[in-house]
């Protein structure tokens, strides 16, 4: 009963087999498993996809190109012209952070998103990109975004270090933001699911029925809440990898 | 003062109010401009999540403070 009441027990990470490479625990664990699972299943989708293309194309074609449009509209949107090699990076975190979602929807499913170990690298690698590219496209004129233009010299001594903390604070918030909802979510969806065991330990077969009847179909409400998180928290990492990559490509502001 | 900082996780759950009115706000502004004109709210769909997002993200911080409170202190 503790264990099937807990919210947290979900989240636990266990080893499927040992290995030591060089004092360095890399064991395979369910994370790795469903990351694998997540990865495969997304080539696999895009593979069939693009088996045998038509200039009509078929349902899975469709889907495909669907899938991939979408992604190319928000870079083109946000980046322009610039932003065109950036598209299958954007693709590709879009894609492992929405299929990871939607993984972890499935019951004694492995959500890999809820771990800010994952989505906290996704972030900074993110950033690092961003300061990269940033580096090699503008050199030390990428520094730029530091100091707006227009603004008096007086204001600049505060506005500088404003600036240089919120682009600090990015890959915290653009890492936290997934973990957190991931998180938050699947907490809230055991909360409400001990809600019915609670219950039935408090009032016995009454409170089975009871809480049967009034937290289903709250928990469906929530669960579909949760299908749509899954989808906005992708879309919201992919736009704000382009808002951020913006930086770097577009023209001094 | 054993304890006092689960008081301080739950304080911080006040965060959760402004990110809660912020969110609110930008959904209402949204809302009310594409209700005037409704041809022009596509194209700002973009900005209604980017600015989501980021209000979203202060909420998320006091998130990370209680979490840090209960596991960390």
């Amino acid at each position: 009963m503790r264990i099937a009441t807990d919210p947290m027990h979900q989240f636990q990470i266990s080893k499927l087999f040992d290995l030591n490479i060089a004092g360095l625990d890399v064991s395979f664990t369910t994370s790795a498993l469903w990351m694998v699972v997540g990865v495969l299943l997304v080539i696999g989708v895009l593979a069939l996809a693009t088996a045998n293309m038509k200039t009509v194309p078929d349902r899975m074609q469709s889907l495909g190109e669907i899938w991939y449009g979408f992604i190319a509209g928000i870079v083109k949107d946000v980046n322009h012209a610039p932003g065109k090699p950036f598209i299958p990076l954007v693709f590709s975190l879009f894609s492992f952070i929405f299929v990871a979602n939607i993984i972890g929807m499935f019951p004694y499913f492995f959500t890999t998103t809820s771990h800010i170990a994952v989505t906290g690298f996704m972030a900074v690698f993110t950033i690092s990109l961003v300061v990269v590219v940033g580096l090699i496209k503008k050199g030390l004129g990428f520094f730029k975004i530091f100091v707006p233009s227009g603004v008096p010299v007086v204001l600049l001594f505060i506005v500088t270090p404003i600036e240089i903390i919120s682009f600090l604070s990015r890959p915290i918030s653009l890492g936290m933001r997934l973990f957190a909802n991931m998180l938050g979510g699947h907490v809230a969806l055991k909360v409400f699911a001990g809600f019915v065991p609670s219950l039935a330990v408090a009032l016995g077969g009454l409170g089975m029925l009871m809480g049967g009847l009034l937290v289903m179909p709250l928990i469906v409400g929530v669960t579909a809440l949760e299908f749509l998180v899954a989808f906005l928290q992708a879309y919201v990492f992919a736009m704000l990898t382009c808002v951020y990559l913006n930086d770097a490509l577009g023209e001094a502001h | 003062m054993e304890g006092l900082n689960y008081v301080g996780a739950g304080l911080a759950c006040l965060a959760m109010l402004g990110a809660a009115i912020g969110v609110g706000n930008i959904f209402a502004a949204y809302l009310d401009g594409a209700m005037r004109n409704p041809s022009a709210a596509p194209q700002q769909f973009g900005n209604l999540i980017f600015g989501f997002a980021v209000t979203e993200a202060l909420g998320i911080f006091g998130f990370a403070v209680a979490l840090i409170l209960i596991f960390a202190v």
